[in-house]
């Protein structure tokens, strides 16, 4: 009789432990939706109360790629007569189409869905809810009620390697890369152009870590690469790790999605930067004309201000500051030749013929290094 | 590579060596006692949050440790209740507990992501700092690293040298034969698993105050496995589990560098190296344990506690 109650008291707390892990799992997203009836009609000018909604892989924070998106949501929340709210850290797949659901469902009009994993979640949840708009960013999908958006942050990258292959002594430029794919690719490619067009002796070194975020991991890739002298490190990831190394190390380094100074502000020369307000602003725009359609896709650049880099730091000096922002009242005019030929790439092999300027179709696929990069692209 | 090159490599095996070193030896002293806890990986995750939010509110880096080090204990315990108390599965429990303490990091720890905490920092030890090529690599670091450099010597000597040890061990041997000398091996065994607890949470906090001074979830990324596979590396021996662990924090060190010197090599295939290598350390250790018993030649001595995951059944 012991031994039964035993087994049965054991089973019970291996059961209550599966419960309060569930539990943990499911009440992380913090989903601020409220009750409401079914979206007002469709197709014409939209008045009264528009109800937009932001899902961020990542929580808000005080910086990093959801915190920049968040900064667009606030700018919009001062039109008149919009609503919005957000849920953040919400995961890649299941949960995140529950998320989606629960918006769509509430009577949101516009749902921003900021992350690349929400692609299908979004295209799933766009099917079920025909009414209301959806604006998905970084992916390649689009529907009726579906639209792409994301911005030519290459052209931030580029600047912030002039600023690198200005300021390095030893011409070794570290990058603790992402993921291996085209928007992790094309940004160390544009960054590296932006290197040698200034100094062509130099050379950007790849060290993949294969995560979005994991300060402690990509702080060992960028000490790696500080290990093989380079004295410049530059970050896809969205943790500050490489700043603090370059900081402990006293070297320099370069920032991600918002500005990173106050984490490393002796080592941090600019970053490249989101400012998603006016793109936000011009599609709630859109919504109220009734001008909005789906299956577009939307890239702007420095022209429109979408994308920008951070305030200099003091160690920055006039004249490599005045060369960069020559440079960048190009792109703000909407001279974009960051991907004109001769492009070679390591091989030295030409892929983009001289005097051509890639199409955005070949940017967004793009899976080579240009010259000048060091590093395996897999 | 350059001769600075390799010392910065070495250097950075220690750090990364460390914080598994302490789980593999908590792990070590919770399966010496025969309880097998494969909640090392929650545990390490519960605690760097512990840590983290320990040192964040007090603002002191040694108080954070501390309670990096309860968390652990107190979520061991746990183990230990289902497994001695209630007498549970104990393989089914630590798998539970795993799963429970990653998620309650995430849980608890989210809204914190990002905020930065004064830990530990490193320091050169006077004198031995100057050592040539030692003081480079193994004296230039933080006082985690050096108290870990003392933590095989005392788990050892508890095991091997106190009686408390050889209760422990006898618990995890033969609990009857323990219990026939008037000792009480539920008892001991539920100390071994806070006491393991313990250490694993130390190796957890470590992570979240020395290893990186950035708060975020996801910091223990399968280490705890790792410790888990390194103890059958290490024969549940303390003195192996150094090389065990240095070896395993070699491997992840040198996947960086590797690409950093710009090699050729997919990255893919690098970051699976330290993976390949935990398996290839546990078909190795296997073979070998069994070649030593049929050849007889190290006997009983260095397979595993004999009564290791088998609950006591008739106490009370």
């Amino acid at each position: 009789m012991k031994q039964r109650i035993r087994t049965f008291g054991a089973l019970a707390l291996t059961l209550a432990l599966g419960l309060a892990l569930v539990l943990a799992g499911c009440e992380k997203a913090s989903e601020k939706a409220p009750e409401k009836v079914a979206p007002s009609a469709e197709g014409g000018p939209k008045t009264g109360e528009l109800k937009i909604g932001f899902v961020y892989t990542s929580p808000v924070g005080e910086a990093g790629y959801s915190w920049a998106h968040d900064q667009g949501r606030k700018a919009i929340e001062k039109l008149p007569d919009v609503k919005t709210s957000f849920a953040e850290a919400v995961k890649d797949g299941t949960d995140a189409e529950r998320v989606i659901e629960n918006m769509a469902r509430s009577g949101y009009d516009l749902i921003f869905t900021t992350s690349f994993g929400f692609m299908d979640p979004t295209m799933k949840v766009a099917k079920d809810f025909p009414k209301v708009k959806f604006m998905h960013c970084s992916g390649f999908k689009s529907a009726e009620n579906v639209s792409n958006y994301f911005g030519r942050i290459y052209q931030a990258r580029y600047l912030t390697g002039m600023v690198a292959g200005l300021m390095t002594k030893s011409n070794i430029i570290g990058y603790v890369a992402a993921f291996p794919i085209p928007e992790v690719i094309r940004g160390i490619n544009a960054f590296t152009l932006g290197v040698r067009s200034v100094n062509p002796k130099a050379q950007v070194r790849v060290v993949w870590t294969k995560t979005w975020f994991d300060p402690a991991l990509e702080k060992d890739a960028a000490i790696s690469l500080l290990d093989v002298n380079a004295d410049v490190i530059a970050q896809h990831q969205d943790s500050p790790g490489p700043q603090e190394a370059a900081q402990q190390r006293g070297k320099y380094s370069i920032g991600y999605n918002s500005d990173m100074a106050v984490f490393a502000p002796k080592a941090h020369l600019t970053a490249a930067v989101w400012n998603w307000a006016p793109l936000y602003e011009a599609i709630v725009k859109e919504v109220r004309a009734g001008t909005w359609t789906g299956n577009r896709v939307i890239w702007w650049g420095m022209d429109k201000g979408i994308v920008d880099i951070a305030p200099f730091g003091p160690m920055v000096p006039k004249a490599v500051a005045d060369k960069v922002l020559a440079q960048k009242a190009e792109f703000v005019k909407g001279n974009d030749k960051v991907f004109v030929g001769p492009i070679k790439d390591q091989g030295g092999k030409v892929k983009i013929p001289d005097g051509v300027k890639a199409e955005d179709k070949e940017l967004l696929g793009m899976t080579w290094f240009v010259d000048g990069v060091v590093g395996s692209v897999q | 590579m350059s001769p600075e090159l390799i010392l910065a490599l070495l250097a950075a095996t220690v750090q990364a060596g460390t914080p598994i070193l302490y789980a593999t030896l908590g792990e070590i002293i919770s399966e010496r006692a025969g309880v097998l806890n494969l909640g090392v990986e929650g545990i390490m995750a519960l605690s760097s949050f512990a840590g983290f939010l320990g040192c964040h509110l007090t603002g002191s880096a040694w108080l954070g440790l501390a309670a990096g080090g309860l968390a652990g204990a107190l979520l061991a315990g746990l183990h230990g209740v289902v497994c001695q108390v209630f007498l549970g599965n104990q393989v089914v429990s630590g798998l539970a507990l795993t799963i429970f303490g990653v998620g309650l990091c995430n849980f608890l720890g989210t809204p914190y992501i990002g905020q930065a905490t004064d830990g530990f920092h490193q320091f050169a030890v006077p004198l031995l700092a100057d050592l040539p090529i030692l003081g480079r690599i193994f004296f230039r670091q933080d006082a985690l690293v050096y108290l870990s450099f003392l933590m095989p010597a005392l788990v050892w000597f508890l095991l091997w040298r106190t009686s408390f040890g050889l209760g422990l061990r006898a618990a995890g041997e033969m609990p009857a034969a323990a219990s026939a000398a008037g000792l009480n091996p539920q008892r001991l065994r539920f100390l071994g698993v806070l006491l393991g607890g313990l250490l694993c949470g130390l190796g957890g906090a470590y992570l979240s105050l020395a290893h990186t001074n950035l708060w975020t979830t996801g910091l223990s990324g399968g280490r705890g496995w790792v410790a888990v596979a390194l103890v059958i590396f290490a024969f549940w021996r303390p003195g192996r589990a150094v090389a065990g662990a240095y070896l395993f924090g070699g491997v992840m060190a040198f996947q960086l560098r590797l690409q950093a010197s710009g090699t050729n090599v997919p990255s893919s295939l690098l970051l699976m190296l330290p993976y390949v290598l935990t398996v290839l350390v546990l078909v190795l250790s296997a073979a070998r344990a069994q070649s030593a018993r049929r050849r007889g030649i190290l006997g009983r001595k260095s397979a595993a506690p004999a009564a290791l995951g088998v609950n006591i059944e008739s106490v009370g």
